[in-house]
Parts: C-alpha cells; structure tokens; sequence
C-alpha cells in the first residue's frame, strides 16, 4: 500500500491554499485539483490490484519455500513450518485490506456526531444504533473516559452508553480483519452479529437495573451539550489518507503480535493432536463453553495475538462457540479496562457490568455450540 | 495571541498534538498560548468525546487523534 503516489506534496499544497483562501479550518472539496483527485483514485486502484496478485500468489511461495527447507512436508515440523511461512503474510496482507477499508469506513463517523445521535435515544432502539455505531467509531482505549463522561452527561442514556462501550473494542477492525484471514467470513460474520448481539442485550440489562446512582458523583452531576466539533469536510482522497493511516498506526502496532500468534498457532498444527483437543474444548464438552470465558476474562491479550491461536484450536476440533466465547470474553473484558472505569464507575456497577457481559458472552457460546454442534 | 486548548488524560497522542501545534505555529510564526486540560469534568465540559480534542479561541476545531498539520496551519492561520 505504499505505492500511492504523490502522497505528501498535494496534501501540503492543499493545506496551504485552504489556509491562503481564508483558512476557515476545511481542506478538502474544490481545494484540490483534480489531476491530483485522479493519482490518488489511481494509486489506489493500483494498490488494490497488486494486494490481489500477492494474495494469490501466496500458497506456492510458501510450498515452494519449505521445498528448499532440510524437513519432509507431511511431517509435524514441515506442516508447522509451512503454515507459519504461508498464514503470516496472507494475515498480514489481509488485515491491512481490513484496516484500510475500515479506517476509510471510519472517516465517515465522529464520536462527537454519534454522540448527537444518541443524546435522549429511548432504550431498545437507542441500544442498537449504539452497538452498531460503536464497531464503526475510532476508538482506544485512553479515549474510553472522556467518551462514557461525554454521553452520559449529555443525556445519553446509561444501558445504551455502555452497548457503545461493548462494542466499540469487541467488534474492531483487527479481530474482524484476522477472522476473515485465519477462518473465513462466515466466523467473521457470526463473530461480528455475536458481539454486537452481546453489546446489545448487555446494554439493555444494565440500562433496565437502573444503576445511575453507581455512577461516580462528579459524573452523575455533570451536565453538558451535545456540542459537535467544526471539523474539516473531508474529501475522497482525505479519506484514503484516513485508511492509509490506519494501516501504518494499526498494523504497525500489531504485527508482531500476529507473528507471534501464528507462531504459537503453527506450533499447535504441527504437534498438539487433533483428538485430545475436540475432547476438551468439543462441543459435547458443555462446561468447555464456561471454562472458556473463566479463562478468557482476566487474560489480556489483543484481537491480534488471540486470534492465531484460536484459528489453530478451530483447525484441531475445538468447537466453534466455545472459541467465540473465549475470543469475546479475552477482548472485551481486562482487568486493565476495568481498573480504568473505576474512575467513572462505582465498583458495583463494575461488577455488574462484567457480570453481565460475561454471562451474555456465556449464553451466546453455548447456544451457538447447540444450534451449529 | 491565540490561546488553544488540547483536551486529553495526558496519552501519547495529546502530547504530540500539544507539541505539533506548537512546532506549526513557531514555524508560522504566530503567537501562541496552549494549555493542557488533562480534568476529565473540564474535557466533557468542553464537549470533548474523543481525546485529543482542541479548541482554538474557545471553539472545538478536533476530537480524535492526532490532527494534520495542514489541519492545524488552517487553524492558527484563521
């Protein structure tokens, strides 16, 4: 993706001339020209047919590449090998396909618009356009307070502050990303409707328990505008840069995490048999699914150190919901999340809200588990 | 004398910002005052969702991430 041409000089140039005419603060619409509007349409076109030739050429590198290694292809060394030299650059190429794709996505949604959106929604509805809104939002996690503060006090009601607050780090580019690479889109897909299904009904619960008054009493007290920031109109290009962005900010974040993912993840499909797996995590196993989010709550790990692993559990016959509950119950609960709210939150209200994304990560593992075993 | 505020706990990002508007406008060679508000209350008061926010002269011009430095040229400039 770093064949964009011109990718510095027109931006400055534009930067200049928006300053030059007047400099309201807006870059973009009429500020460039369009010889300009066609390289970047171009380059990107271009990117995207060269990510298409790699991607396909993939399989045979990698057989042609264990083929020069000292180790037979069929034995447990050569199946690991040959997994970790194919699986790290199709990850790789594919995470940055869904980084970029989202991070253009992305340019499109502004927390404080969201919060505007949001501000007196009645539950039910308001839960739903929050979770939804949520996997679309840029969020990390130093922004977590300044968010959850900003809904509440504008009137955002609580259960459906907190489906934003699920959602938002669960369903994220790089778990979704990884999924699609490692194990396809239908998992994607189920692990895409399975969390926002949880973001929701969680916000809903808490929303119906009527915590307010757990809220930490500066916060309860504080009340503000939805006030929304004069922000620059982003053009087609500024939005390209947005996805490029992302790439270099996400993925240079993450990969060596990948690595080491796939690392283990190849290790385990090279010499862990297929057999004792299924037996534990199997879908016959129904306290697999509890034992998983036992486990999965205090790790912390992200999306992309878990999800190799996960991929190569699936791979030796672990059930597909037990390994949802785990991916869930890993990403979108961490003690350190946790320590973070407590600013904001009263420890019951902590506590119910682990409780409750817990037990909703648990259900949807176990019915998943009975509908697809 | 132009006075910003960059909103934020105090993450990498925030202090980045902090700096790149400074650097721009010594670069531009304008004026100016930029304070730090690191009080979640101050930052939601300020109607800040997404950290690093800024405003410039009392108006919300960024919320999220770090801003272009054109972004920024356009700000103090304006």
């Amino acid at each position: 993706m770093n064949d964009i041409p011109a990718r510095d000089e027109p931006r400055r140039g534009a930067g200049r001339r928006a300053a030059a005419e007047g400099g309201d603060g807006r870059i973009g619409r009429g500020g460039r020209r369009p010889a300009t509007r066609l390289a970047w349409y171009g380059g990107t076109l271009a990117a995207l047919l060269l990510w298409a030739l790699a991607h396909a050429s993939l399989p045979g590198l990698a057989e042609a590449l264990v083929a020069l290694l000292p180790v037979e292809r069929a034995s447990p060394a050569g199946e690991a090998i040959w997994f970790f030299l194919y699986d790290t650059p199709k990850v790789l190429l594919l995470l940055t396909l869904v980084v970029f794709a989202m991070g253009v996505v992305r340019s499109f949604v502004a927390p404080d618009r969201v919060r505007a959106l949001l501000a007196g929604r009645r539950e039910g509805v308001g839960n739903l356009m929050a979770a939804g809104l949520g996997t679309l939002t840029p969020f990390c996690s130093c922004s977590a307070i300044p968010l959850f503060v900003g809904f509440v006090s504008a009137g955002v009601p609580l259960g459906v502050t907190f489906s934003f607050l699920i959602a938002a780090p669960m369903v994220n580019e790089v778990a979704l990303g990884l999924l699609v690479g490692l194990v396809g889109w239908k998992v994607a897909l189920a692990y895409l409707l399975l969390g926002l299904t949880v973001a929701v009904a969680a916000g809903w619960v808490i929303g119906r328990l009527g915590l307010e008054g757990q809220l930490v009493d500066w916060v309860r007290e504080l009340r503000t505008q939805p006030v929304c920031v004069a922000e620059e109109t982003a053009d087609g290009p500024a939005r390209i840069r947005a996805g490029l962005e992302a790439v270099r900010e996400i993925v240079g974040r993450v990969w060596y995490w990948i690595v080491a993912g796939i690392a283990v993840g190849a290790a385990i499909h090279g010499w862990v048999p297929a057999e004792l797996m299924a037996r534990i995590t199997g879908a016959e196993a129904w306290w697999s699914v509890p034992l998983a989010v036992v486990i999965g709550v205090p790790m912390y790990a992200n999306a992309a150190g878990i999800i190799p692993v996960v991929e190569a559990l699936l791979a030796k016959g672990a059930a597909l919901g037990t390994v949802l509950a785990f991916t869930m119950s890993v990403i979108a609960l961490s003690p350190p999340e946790m320590l973070i709210l407590r600013r904001v939150l009263k420890p019951p209200l902590i506590a119910t809200f682990a409780g409750v994304v817990a037990v909703g990560i648990l259900l949807v593992g176990l019915l998943f588990n009975l509908i697809a075993g | 004398m132009k006075k910003v505020g960059v909103f934020g706990p105090g993450c990498k990002r925030c202090q980045a910002t902090a700096e790149l508007i400074a650097e721009r406008a010594r670069a531009l060679g304008v004026a100016v005052e930029v304070t730090k508000v690191t009080d979640y209350a101050a930052i939601a008061r300020a109607g800040v969702v997404a950290t690093p926010g800024v405003a410039v002269d009392g108006r919300l011009v960024h919320a999220g991430g770090l801003p272009q430095a054109s972004a920024v040229d356009a700000w103090l400039a304006g």
